[in-house]
């Protein structure tokens, strides 16, 4: 197991590698300069600023500082926001998006999966129909769609809940259903149609031979079983959570690493770019990590199969 | 001998989009006390069917029981709650399935699956259970027991996970043991030894059991009685002997035909011509007449009877009516009846074993 953690952890590493010397390239291209809004600077000006920032270096010098920067943790200093170090930016940010994130990851699954449970368990009943519908809708429409109905049902209309901005916990009621949606719509599909393979199989047959309650066969047998492979398709949710957030946190005028994100890029803050777009790789590859060693605590086939090795 | 079941005139449908399949159409047959009663017949002839409704364990919907009684000690399963068919599921009647792969719980320890009957029915502590599975993983054969009931199925072979299968129907001593093809996904030693296994057990515990199978050489040696199934009926049922050395039932006569036996060559096999109706539209008269060389006019009208033989044989034929022409076995069948008797294939070969 430490064995296979470690090997993960080196992959881990070559990919963070290769996604930081491919975004800094890319974002090379970007047209525009990062001084464009100060419209009043001279040509003379601009020129200090980018002998300042090591602008007019050559392209593999520049490239060869930032990785050098990079291994020492430093993310360089953002271009806009008074030279203020880009970590420490992203250590404001990250708790933000991390309390939406994780409030709208746990009330999606935990609301889809009693959804999935209560549609297997009454499959082709109204109960059933109405919770496809509401994955089919979860699922195709875009969050940002949820969020602008809530913002004008919730927000305007009843005036119940703030428009935008960030401090209260009312304040994180819309972004939080806004993003859960999806969660919730994937995991209600995706409990529904395992439970009612699960409750199908032969080993359920058997409990019910024994002579065990419906209740025992229900959660003992059958649930424990159909839950553990949703435990495979949370890494996928958390990533669409993290894109999710981009567009809420932009909505709702949320100051998470998302609308830091979005607005840098509109301002060409490239070291700003290149964090953000580092941290969002480096917490994707951690997630599936995670996902994989809990999966093989929670599944004894696969247990077993990494302790031997 | 007493009975302990009794499956009077059972009628089972099962609801599906193409409309209602009447997969059993008024089964009665008895079960006494300690004996082994084989099932036998083609594949949907509706021995499974049949056997899981005497532990009500018939999904439904889609299925249904439409009419009839089965009496378990003279009280009616049909009627039964959910409840009360908990507390004799596993405890009075227990089953063991065809397909050892799937039919454990792959997240659950071996042991606690086998505990799980103790605990519900004998109302044991964790611990006297735990002993208590040690012990019946012993009885089924399987070496470490104590090592083994906390590992996961994962860990064991085929044949192995039958004998946790096994455990696990054993567990409470039930009165009836019904084995829906227990040995098929085996290979042919395990087979014998599972089969060993349930005699073994059978002669201490002196429960009843009722084993479907495929392979009539197993029925030979394991059975009392036989009951052969054709398009949700039994079409005939006797004793071992009865069935083997005088079958009246022309499909009975096809089984046996198709039989191998070890001193039979090739061309001696004859196949079935035909093949089982689509139970969706049962045909009008006997079910088996489109297939059988010897129906009579009245087979395509009007389904025979049981006809009694003997006090324990029946046959459902109308080639037993006292006005039906004198019709013998096909040769084959014969000579394979006298090679039987010959080689002592039947019955005796347990006599073999233990001496
Ligand atoms: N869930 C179901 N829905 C519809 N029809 C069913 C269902 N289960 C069984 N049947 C029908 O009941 C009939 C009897 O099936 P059964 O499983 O008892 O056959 P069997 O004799 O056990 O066959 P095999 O030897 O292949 O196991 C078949 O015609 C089958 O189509
Ligand atoms: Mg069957």
């Amino acid at each position: 197991m430490a064995k296979y953690i470690f090997q993960r952890l080196v992959y881990m590493f070559i990919t963070l590698f290769i996604i930081a010397t491919a975004s800094f390239f890319l974002m090379k291209q970007l047209p525009g300069s990062p001084f464009k809004a100060e419209e009043k600077l001279s040509a003379a000006q601009l020129e200090i600023l980018y002998e300042k920032y090591n602008l007019n270096d050559p392209l593999p010098i520049q490239y060869l500082n930032y990785l050098g920067n990079l291994f020492q943790g430093d993310l360089g200093v953002s271009f806009q926001m008074n030279n203020q170090p880009v970590t420490e930016i992203l250590m404001s940010r990250i708790p933000v998006s991390a309390h939406l994130g994780i409030q709208a990851m746990i009330i999606g699954t935990i609301i889809g999966m009693l959804l999935g449970v209560v549609a297997a368990l009454y499959s082709n009943s109204v109960i059933d129909y109405a919770s496809n519908i509401i994955s089919v809708i979860g699922i195709s429409i875009p969050s940002f769609i949820f969020a602008g109905l809530l913002q004008y049902y919730l927000g305007v209309e009843l005036g119940i809940l703030p428009v935008a901005f960030w401090g209260s916990f009312a304040h994180t009621i819309m972004p939080t259903i806004a993003l859960a949606i999806f969660p919730l719509a994937i995991s209600a599909r995706f409990v529904r149609t395992e439970l009612i393979e699960v409750l199908g199989s032969d080993y359920i047959v058997t409990a019910r031979a024994k002579g065990v309650s419906n209740a025992t066969l229900m959660f003992k047998h059958g649930l424990r079983n159909a839950l553990i492979p949703l435990v495979t398709v949370m890494g996928p949710m958390a990533v669409s959570l993290m894109t999710g957030t981009l567009v809420i946190e932009q909505i709702f005028a949320v100051p998470g690493i998302g609308e830091q994100f979005v607005t840098s890029i509109m301002t060409d803050d490239f070291p700003i770019i290149m964090g953000t777009t580092l941290f969002f790789a480096f917490f994707f590859i951690l997630i599936i990590l995670v996902i994989d060693i809990l999966y093989g605590i929670i599944d004894p086939r696969i247990r077993i199969a990494g302790g031997k090795d | 001998m007493e009975n302990i079941l009794e499956v009077k005139d059972l009628n089972i449908s099962f609801d599906t989009y193409g409309g209602e399949v009447k997969a059993i159409r008024g089964v009665s047959f008895d079960l006494k006390k300690g004996e082994t009663l084989a099932i036998v017949g083609e594949s949907g002839s509706g021995k499974s069917v049949t056997t899981r409704a005497i532990a009500r364990l018939i999904p439904s919907p889609p299925g249904r029981i439409t009419s009839g009684e089965i009496l378990f000690e003279g009280k009616d399963l049909v009627k039964a709650s959910e409840k009360q068919m908990q507390n004799i599921r596993g405890k009075d009647i227990s089953t063991i399935f065809q397909d050892p792969m799937t039919s454990l719980n792959p997240t659950m320890k071996i042991g606690n699956q086998i505990m799980e009957g103790l605990i519900k029915h004998q109302k044991m502590p964790r611990g006297q259970a735990k002993k208590r599975t040690v012990e019946l993983l012993e009885l089924v054969g399987l070496p470490n027991a104590s090592e083994r009931v906390d590992q996961y199925p994962h860990q064991f072979s085929g044949g192995q996970r039958q004998r946790v299968v096994v455990a696990i129907a054993l567990a409470c001593n039930p009165k009836i043991l019904i084995a829906d093809e227990p040995t098929t996904a085996l290979d042919v030693t395990i087979q014998a030894q599972i089969l060993e296994l349930m005699k073994d057990i059978q002669k201490k515990t002196d429960s009843s059991i009722i084993f479907i199978t495929h392979d009539l050489g197993v029925v030979a040696n394991v059975a009392d009685r036989v009951a052969v199934m054709y398009a949700g009926k039994i079409v005939e049922i006797g004793t071992v002997d009865d069935i083997f050395y005088n079958p009246k039932h022309p499909y009975t006569w096809g089984l046996l035909g198709s039989m191998p036996t070890l001193d039979s060559n090739e061309e001696e096999l004859v196949a079935i011509p035909g093949s089982p109706p689509d139970m969706l539209k049962p045909p009008k008269g006997d079910a088996f007449a489109p297939r059988n060389e010897y129906a009579l006019e009245i087979d395509k009208v009007q389904e025979p009877p049981m006809f009694k033989v003997s006090e324990t044989h029946y046959a459902a034929t109308w080639l037993l009516h006292e006005y039906a022409p004198d019709i013998e076995p096909p040769e084959a069948v014969k000579k394979r009846m006298k090679g039987f008797a010959k080689t002592g294939t039947i019955r005796t070969s347990e006599e073999g074993e233990k001496s």
